[in-house]
């Protein structure tokens, strides 16, 4: 394999990666957020908050997913430029409407299909780009 | 409406700096050498030793609480486009601030990215 192949490879792997920790982080998040209730705002009611949060194993989750996407992101920048990682990472967008219609059975406005649709052609367009035009980083010591 | 776009400004500032900041500082630390925990730390140690990542964090977290104040001051609809504009302007910075190569094609993808991330958000 070439090395701007295997390049793109990683990179696209990487961005995947992050497509994923982000999208699950965030759903557990939100589910732990659930668990817990709405959240008062006072003083007594967001300390409760801060202890129901410390003690719910789904929002523990929910971070290590956001903490993994947050390394996966520093990881691909390491290699790959910035202008390709960032517009390839909001495929997220695309995956979570399809999930929100395959998996919830929600209803999507044909101008979101639209924005879909967009994110795609972007993220191939800027996908057959060279994932790094800047000089080889050092391996880290 | 002057302070909701003063504050715009200061987001678009903080989010696209600190992610800027961060590309310079892990590619000032290099990719790790294998995929391997020993390479995954030592990787992750030399990240922590890095200032231009400590840079970043701060003003990721600045935007983060940014975005939620603009969000209880404006409309969805003008937040969304305005945030969504970060694609551009990060663009930008990758070309004239870490000195990428964006070619017409790349620019042509991020534009597409920005018009369908504010199409998505706003009819979500």
């Amino acid at each position: 394999m070439s090395h701007e192949r295997r390049l793109r490879f990683k990179t696209l792997f990487m961005v995947l990666l992050m497509v994923v920790c982000a999208n699950v982080g965030d759903l557990l998040l939100k589910r732990g957020m659930l668990q817990i209730g709405a959240v008062q705002v006072s003083l007594t009611g967001l300390w409760h908050a801060l202890l129901s949060t410390t003690h719910n194993g789904t929002i523990w989750l929910g971070i290590i997913f956001l903490t993994a996407f947050t390394l996966c992101y520093m990881t691909a920048v390491s290699w790959a430029d910035y202008s390709y990682v960032m517009p390839a990472g909001a495929f997220g967008y695309a995956v979570q409407t399809t999930l929100a219609v395959v998996i919830l059975h929600e209803m999507v406005t044909p101008k979101r299909w639209v924005g879909v649709v967009l994110i795609c052609i972007g993220v191939l367009l800027v996908g057959q780009t060279k994932p790094s035009t800047t000089n080889v980083p050092p391996v880290a010591s | 409406m002057i302070k909701v776009v003063l504050l715009l400004l200061f987001f678009i500032c903080c989010s696209t700096g600190g992610e800027i900041a961060m590309t310079h500082g892990m590619k000032q630390v290099g990719e790790p050498g294998s995929f391997h925990p020993v390479a995954i730390l030592r990787f992750l140690g030399s990240a922590a030793r890095n200032s231009w990542v400590w840079l970043a964090l701060p003003l990721l977290a600045v935007s983060f609480y940014s975005l939620l104040i603009l969000l209880s001051w404006a409309p969805l609809s003008l937040v969304i486009p305005a945030s969504s504009f970060n694609y551009v302007v990060g663009t930008f910075g990758a070309k004239y601030i870490l000195g990428e190569d964006v070619t017409f094609k790349r620019w042509a993808g991020v534009v597409m990215v920005c018009m369908g991330v504010t199409l998505v958000l706003i009819t979500g």
